[in-house]
Order: C-alpha cells, then sequence, then structure tokens
C-alpha cells in the first residue's frame, strides 16, 4: 500500500467542501446550514495543513492560519446562532423558506 | 463718457428698463411704468446721439478721411477654436451708428406718443417693457460685430415683435398674425441660419470684418467657397442668397412678405416702430453688412438682392392702391419702400460706383422718419374715428388739423415732392439705378409714380371727400367724439418733431457720412434726372385729387373697367391663398399623414419596444431577488464555479 499523500487529503477536503456546499443549499434548517458552514470551513483547514506539511515542511503559516480560522468560525457560529435565536423568537421557526424579509 | 461704456449703456438701459416694468412695474407703479420707460428711452437716445456725434466728427475718421470700424467693446463669449469663436461686442461703423440714432429716435417717439395712445389699456407696464425688450435686441443687432451675435438679436426682435403683435391676446386675429409673423420669419430665419453656417465653415470665422476681408481678398478660402458648390452654383452665392433670405423674411420680400400687413393687428404705435422704422429694415441692414461680399465677389448674389427688391416693390404697390384698411395701405407701402433700398443695394457697386448703397441707407433714415410720422398720423385718426377703415374715414382736415398738416408732410415726404426728405433719399437711388440697369429703373419709376398715388388716395381719402358726421356711428361712439378732441400732447408732440424731421433729414449731405467702403462719397443732384419722378408725381397726385378729392363715382367705375387687376391687387394676388394650398392641402394632407404614420408607428414603435422590452427583462430579474438566502448562496456558488472553470479551462 502507498505512502498517503498530498492527494488523498485534497481529495478528503474537496469532498468535504462539497458536502458542505450541499447541505447549505439544500437544508431548510438554519442550524443545519450552519453545520455546514463548519464543514466548509474545515475543508478548506485540512488544505492549508496539507499545503503547508507537503509543500513548505519548514514554515507555520498554514498553520497559523488554521488557527485564525477556527477562531473566526467559532465568532460566525456565536453570531450566527445569535441571528437564529432572534428569527426564533420572532417567527417561531428557523426554517430558512420563512426568512425572506431580505426581498424587502 | 468712453465710446465703449456708451455702447454698453445704450442697448443696456431698454432692457433694464424691460427687466424692471416687467418683474417690478406692473405690480407696483403700472400707472408710472409709462413715464419711467420713456425716462430710459430717453437717456439711452441721448447717450446714443452724443456717441454718434463723436464717431462722425471726431473720433471715427482715420487720417486719410476713411471712416473706421471700431470695436467698441468685445467680449468673447463661446469660444470653439482658437480662431472660430461667439463674440459679444459692439461694433462702430457708419451704419451701426446711423441704425442706434434711428431706433433710440423712433423708438423714444413711440415712447412718448403710446403715453397717449395707450392710456388706460389694462396691460400698460407690460406694453412698456415689451417696447425695452424690442428696443434692447435691435440695438444689439445693429452693433453686433459677429454674424452669430447678430443672428441671436435677430430672432430676439422676432421675439418681440411677436409679442407686441399678439398684444391684444384676447382677439382671435391677433393671435393668428402673431403665429403668423413668428412662423413665416422663422422659417426664414432658417435659411439664415444654413447661411451664417456655410459662410462660416468656409471662412473658419464669424466675426464680420475677419470674413469680409477672407471672403473679398484673393486667398485659399476665397477659393475654396467659390470652387465648392451644390446644384451649380457655388457655396459662396448659396450661402450669400441664404443669409439673404433671412433678410428677405424679417424685411418682407416678396415671396415672404405676408406677414407684414397681418402685423397689422398690433397696437398702431408698435406698427411704427417695429413693422416701419426699425425692425423690418433689419434686412436691408444685414445686406448692408455683408455688402463688400456681396459686391466684391458674388455679383450673381447682388442681382437677386435687386430684382427681388424691385419686384417686391412693385407687387406692394399696386396692391396698396386698393387696399382700404389705412394700416395695411402703409404695411404694404412700406413694404414697397424697403423694397426700393433692396434694390439700390442690389444696384450698387463697392467704393467708387457705391451710390446706391449710399441711397438704400439715406433712404432707410429718411423712410424712418416719415414712415414713422404716417403710422403715428395714421394712430391719431383710428384713435379719433375707433375704425381702420377708409370708408368711416373723409373730411377729418376741420376736425384733427395738426394731425391733417402731419400727415400732408409726411405724404409729400414718401411721394417724393420736392424739398421733403423723400425727395432726395429717392432721387438718389433712381439716379443710381439709372446708372446701372434700366430695367430696374423704369419699374422703379413706375412705383414711385404709384407710390404717389395711392398714399394722396389715403390721404384725400381720410381728410377730404364727404364730410364727417361723428353721429353716423352708433351712439356710444357719438359720446366718446364729444368727450375728446384731437388729441393729447404726449400724441402732438412726436408728430411734429417728426414733421419737422421729414422735411430736415433730407438736406443732410448724407454721402460724406454713410459709403460702402467708408471714404466720403459725391453725390451730386442733377435736375433733368429729378424732372421726370417729380413730374409723374404731381400726375398721381393730381390724379388722386380728382379721384378721391370728392366723393364720386369715379373708383368704382375704374375698378370695373380694369376688374381682373382690381380684383387681384384687392386680394393681394392671392398670396395667402397659394401659401394656404401649400400648407394645407399639400403639407397638411399629403406630407402630414405620412409623417404621423411614420411617427406613431416607427418613431414611436421604436420607443415603445425599448420601454417594454426593459419592462419584461425587469419583471423577469426581479424574481432573483426573492429573499431567500439560500438562492443567494446558488448565485455565489455558481459564481464561483464559473470562476473556476474560467481559470482552469481558458487562463494558460
Amino acid at each position: 500500500m502507498k505512502d498517503i499523500g498530498l492527494s488523498h487529503f485534497l481529495i478528503v477536503s474537496t469532498m468535504l467542501f462539497f458536502i458542505g456546499v450541499y447541505g447549505f443549499l439544500t437544508r431548510r434548517n438554519m442550524i443545519t446550514m450552519l453545520m455546514s458552514i463548519e464543514l466548509i470551513l474545515n475543508a478548506c483547514n485540512i488544505n492549508f495543513i496539507a499545503f503547508n506539511k507537503y509543500l513548505f515542511p519548514h514554515k507555520l503559516d498554514g498553520t497559523f492560519f488554521t488557527l485564525f480560522n477556527i477562531a473566526i468560525a467559532a465568532a460566525e457560529a456565536a453570531v450566527a446562532i445569535a441571528i437564529i435565536i432572534n428569527l426564533y423568537r420572532q417567527r417561531k421557526s428557523i426554517d430558512a423558506e420563512d426568512a425572506d424579509s431580505m426581498r424587502l | 463718457m468712453t465710446d465703449s461704456l456708451a455702447l454698453l449703456l445704450v442697448p443696456g438701459l431698454p432692457f433694464f428698463g424691460f427687466l424692471l416694468l416687467s418683474i417690478v412695474g406692473k405690480r407696483y407703479f403700472p400707472k408710472q411704468s409709462g413715464m419711467v420707460g420713456t425716462l430710459l428711452m430717453f437717456a439711452t437716445c441721448a447717450i446714443a446721439v452724443i456717441t454718434v456725434y463723436n464717431y462722425f466728427f471726431v473720433t471715427g475718421k482715420s487720417v486719410d478721411g476713411v471712416y473706421q470700424h471700431i470695436h467698441a467693446y468685445k467680449y468673447v463669449w463661446l469660444p470653439f477654436t482658437d480662431t472660430l469663436s461667439i463674440d459679444m461686442g459692439a461694433m462702430m461703423d457708419p451704419i451701426s451708428m446711423l441704425m442706434i440714432v434711428v431706433v433710440t429716435f423712433v423708438s423714444l417717439m413711440v415712447h412718448i406718443y403710446s403715453l397717449g395712445y395707450m392710456k388706460g389699456e389694462e396691460r400698460f407696464a407690460i406694453y412698456y417693457s415689451y417696447l425695452g425688450l424690442f428696443t434692447f435686441s435691435m440695438l444689439g443687432l445693429v452693433l453686433a460685430t459677429n454674424i452669430f451675435q447678430i443672428y441671436i438679436f435677430w430672432e430676439l426682435v422676432g421675439v418681440s415683435s411677436f409679442l407686441l403683435i399678439g398684444y391684444y391676446f384676447d382677439k382671435p386675429s391677433a393671435v393668428a398674425a402673431s403665429k403668423k409673423a413668428f412662423i413665416v420669419t422663422r422659417f426664414a430665419d432658417a435659411g439664415f441660419l444654413i447661411g451664417i453656417l456655410t459662410l462660416s465653415y468656409y471662412t473658419g470665422t464669424m466675426d464680420f470684418d475677419l470674413m469680409i476681408q477672407k471672403l473679398t481678398m484673393p486667398g485659399a478660402e476665397l477659393t475654396a467657397i467659390t470652387t465648392a458648390g451644390f446644384l451649380g452654383i457655388s457655396a459662396l452665392t448659396w450661402g450669400l442668397l441664404l443669409v439673404f433670405m433671412g433678410g428677405a423674411g424679417k424685411s418682407a420680400m416678396f415671396p415672404l412678405h405676408i406677414w407684414l400687413p397681418d402685423a397689422m393687428e398690433g397696437p398702431t404705435p408698435v406698427s411704427a416702430l417695429i413693422h416701419a422704422a426699425t425692425m423690418v429694415v433689419a434686412g436691408v441692414y444685414l445686406v448692408g453688412r455683408l455688402f463688400p461680399i456681396f459686391a466684391m465677389s458674388c455679383p450673381v448674389a447682388l442681382d437677386v438682392v435687386a430684382y427681388i427688391g424691385v419686384f417686391s416693390s412693385m407687387f406692394a404697390a399696386v396692391v396698396a392702391c386698393t387696399q382700404t384698411d389705412i394700416k395695411r395701405v402703409l404695411a404694404y407701402s412700406t413694404m414697397s419702400q424697403i423694397g426700393y433700398m433692396m434694390f439700390a443695394l442690389g444696384v450698387s457697386g463697392y467704393g467708387e460706383n457705391g451710390l446706391g448703397f449710399t441711397a438704400s441707407f439715406f433712404h432707410l433714415f429718411t423712410h424712418a422718419m416719415f414712415k414713422a410720422l404716417l403710422f403715428l398720423g395714421a394712430g391719431a385718426v383710428i384713435h379719433y374715428v375707433h375704425s381702420n377703415d377708409m370708408k368711416d374715414m373723409g373730411g377729418l382736415r376741420k376736425h384733427m388739423p395738426v394731425t391733417h398738416i402731419v400727415f400732408l408732410i409726411a405724404c409729400l415726404a414718401i411721394s417724393g415732392f420736392p424739398g421733403f426728405a423723400g425727395f432726395f433719399s429717392k432721387e438718389e437711388i433712381l439716379t443710381a439705378a439709372h446708372e446701372s440697369n434700366p430695367v430696374i429703373y423704369w419699374c422703379a419709376l413706375a412705383t414711385a409714380g404709384l407710390t404717389a398715388f395711392y398714399m394722396f388716395r389715403l390721404y384725400f381719402s381720410i381728410f377730404w371727400g364727404k364730410t364727417y358726421h361723428a353721429h353716423k356711428k352708433d351712439d356710444h361712439h357719438a359720446d366718446d367724439h364729444a368727450h375728446h378732441g384731437e388729441a393729447p400732447w404726449s400724441m402732438k408732440i412726436p408728430l411734429i418733431i417728426l414733421a419737422i424731421l421729414s422735411v430736415a433729414s433730407g438736406w443732410i449731405s448724407f454721402g460724406s457720412f454713410v459709403s460702402s467702403d467708408g471714404s466720403p462719397m459725391h453725390t451730386e443732384f442733377h435736375l433733368s434726372a429729378a424732372a421726370l419722378p417729380v413730374g409723374l408725381a404731381f400726375v398721381a397726385i393730381a390724379i388722386a385729387l380728382l379721384m378721391y378729392g370728392k366723393a364720386n363715382t369715379m373708383p368704382s367705375r375704374i375698378a370695373t373697367t380694369a376688374r381682373g387687376l382690381y380684383r387681384g391687387a384687392l386680394n393681394k394676388f392671392y398670396i395667402d391663398e397659394i401659401y394656404m394650398f401649400i400648407t394645407k392641402r399639400i403639407l397638411f394632407g399629403f406630407f402630414g399623414p405620412i409623417a404621423a404614420w411614420i411617427d406613431k408607428n416607427i418613431v414611436d414603435g421604436i420607443v415603445n419596444f425599448l420601454g417594454m422590452a426593459s419592462e419584461n427583462i425587469s419583471d423577469t430579474l426581479r424574481l432573483m431577488q426573492n429573499g431567500k438566502v439560500q438562492n443567494y448562496a446558488v448565485y455565489v456558488f455558481s459564481g464561483l464555479l464559473g470562476f473556476v472553470i474560467l481559470m482552469v479551462f481558458l487562463w494558460r
């Protein structure tokens, strides 16, 4: 069996990314959509780590970026959940179809 | 006072008067606005006379005794390129100086006269503000340094003429007349504009002096404009003829004269100012302005001017013999006299042979005096009789002695009676015509006879003939007559001043002031040349006396004998009907529906199609913004995907 190479990581991250996109576009539940976004972000993180490890092993830039991303993801999740809670209080629903007031 | 300040004030004061009276005057001092306008006009006239005196006797001449073209001021208003610009300025040369005297003076007379004539009118202040606007525009026109400036003021006088003809806008005939005047002159001005563009395209300038210089001296511009052509006529000829078309429209020359008789719907003093003394001679002035080009580079165009002039002159004289509305007789007489000025220019040469040029402007000057007098006198008669029609008049000499005397003086002046102003100028014109073109000379002579005849027909019908009974008309008119006499002094004074000038203005040695090239023109007076026209005038006056001195049947018998000619002339040779036919039947009847179809279906169709298409497209696009966050995400991701595909496959 061959060693695990860069392309393996990339395949995994691509799969994660598209699963995330699919989930984001199809799920109506906002919490699930938020989780899909986490998947997309993590696909991105895997890419950073993998490129750092295989292409520039003596540097740590990718790792730092990943740490930043995790922080951003946490902040984003906090804000998003706050929005969702407010929406729920207003409309008694966390269905994305119901929240169409951006049209106005 | 410097010339530039004076020539700023001369058009500036009437304009100030216009603003003052139309904005403030009509609300706060409507009764006094006539006095305000008159005082401003008096100041303007005084300044103009001083400036002109200064020009002719002190500053105007160069060392060799030639009158100079002086630019009193010049302001570049619209620069297009380094050389081509539209300027606003004032040019001092003999003809512009002559014109500002005529315009300010006649305007002043009319201002004073109107104090009496228009008294009690509801829109008194507006009337005076319009007079101010007109005077301003006319002064701007004659002072123009630049052919485009003349065009701008040309349109402004057209507008003020329109406003004043339509002054009694509750009278449908006045409204129709004002529209007719505006449309006919506007049509002619379209030709004028094309002429301006043609001339300035080839010369690369709009300035009169430069343009004349480029088109009279041999050079690249002159070669270019004479070799370029259209329909076998050179561009120069086209340009000049189109400019003349504008002039002919304003000056009521033959095919474009139809507006002038109708323009008599305006108040009579306005007819005296605009439609006799000043605005209608703008065409003569324009040809005089460009005269060196006409005379030295394009004799063909000058011949056209001459023949149109002489034809209009004769045509109008024949029509004038049959009209019964006294203002219409005067209108046709004006047209006839302007025809005189035109063909005098047309037969003239440049420099040494420029007798016609001098004669033309001499006649313009004297004509302004006696024709203004005739109109103002007619105004006094109308004021007294309350009618425009000769049939309602007769035997008025006992009722209005002052008017009678001044009217007689004016009639003698226009008929060319020896010693009166018209005699001198008309002699000069006839001499000039005699020297150059026999056809024009004999036509002019015949016209001179006709002029004397119809003027004295008018005079005898108003003041002699049957005795006048004020009471024969309906009652309330009779009451009016019992209360007011001949005319107030404000009307008599201008009449008397103008009557004096109708005699005196002929005795000026005009040739030493105005000539085609600025150097003094020596004019001689030959008794032999004068004998024929004067004799003719005497005969014509005698015939008029026989026919109209006492009420008799002779006029009607002659009218029956020459029925065809009489009917034709009475109906103004059906020119109006021809115009009606062309406009109504051919333009509105034939081309109108076609143009309407094209407009409705093609022009409107394109616009409607564009409107509908954008409505449909936006309806579709509107659906994209539905507020669903996931749809937006789809757009984002599909955009991203498209971008990636672009990067992968196209970016090599």
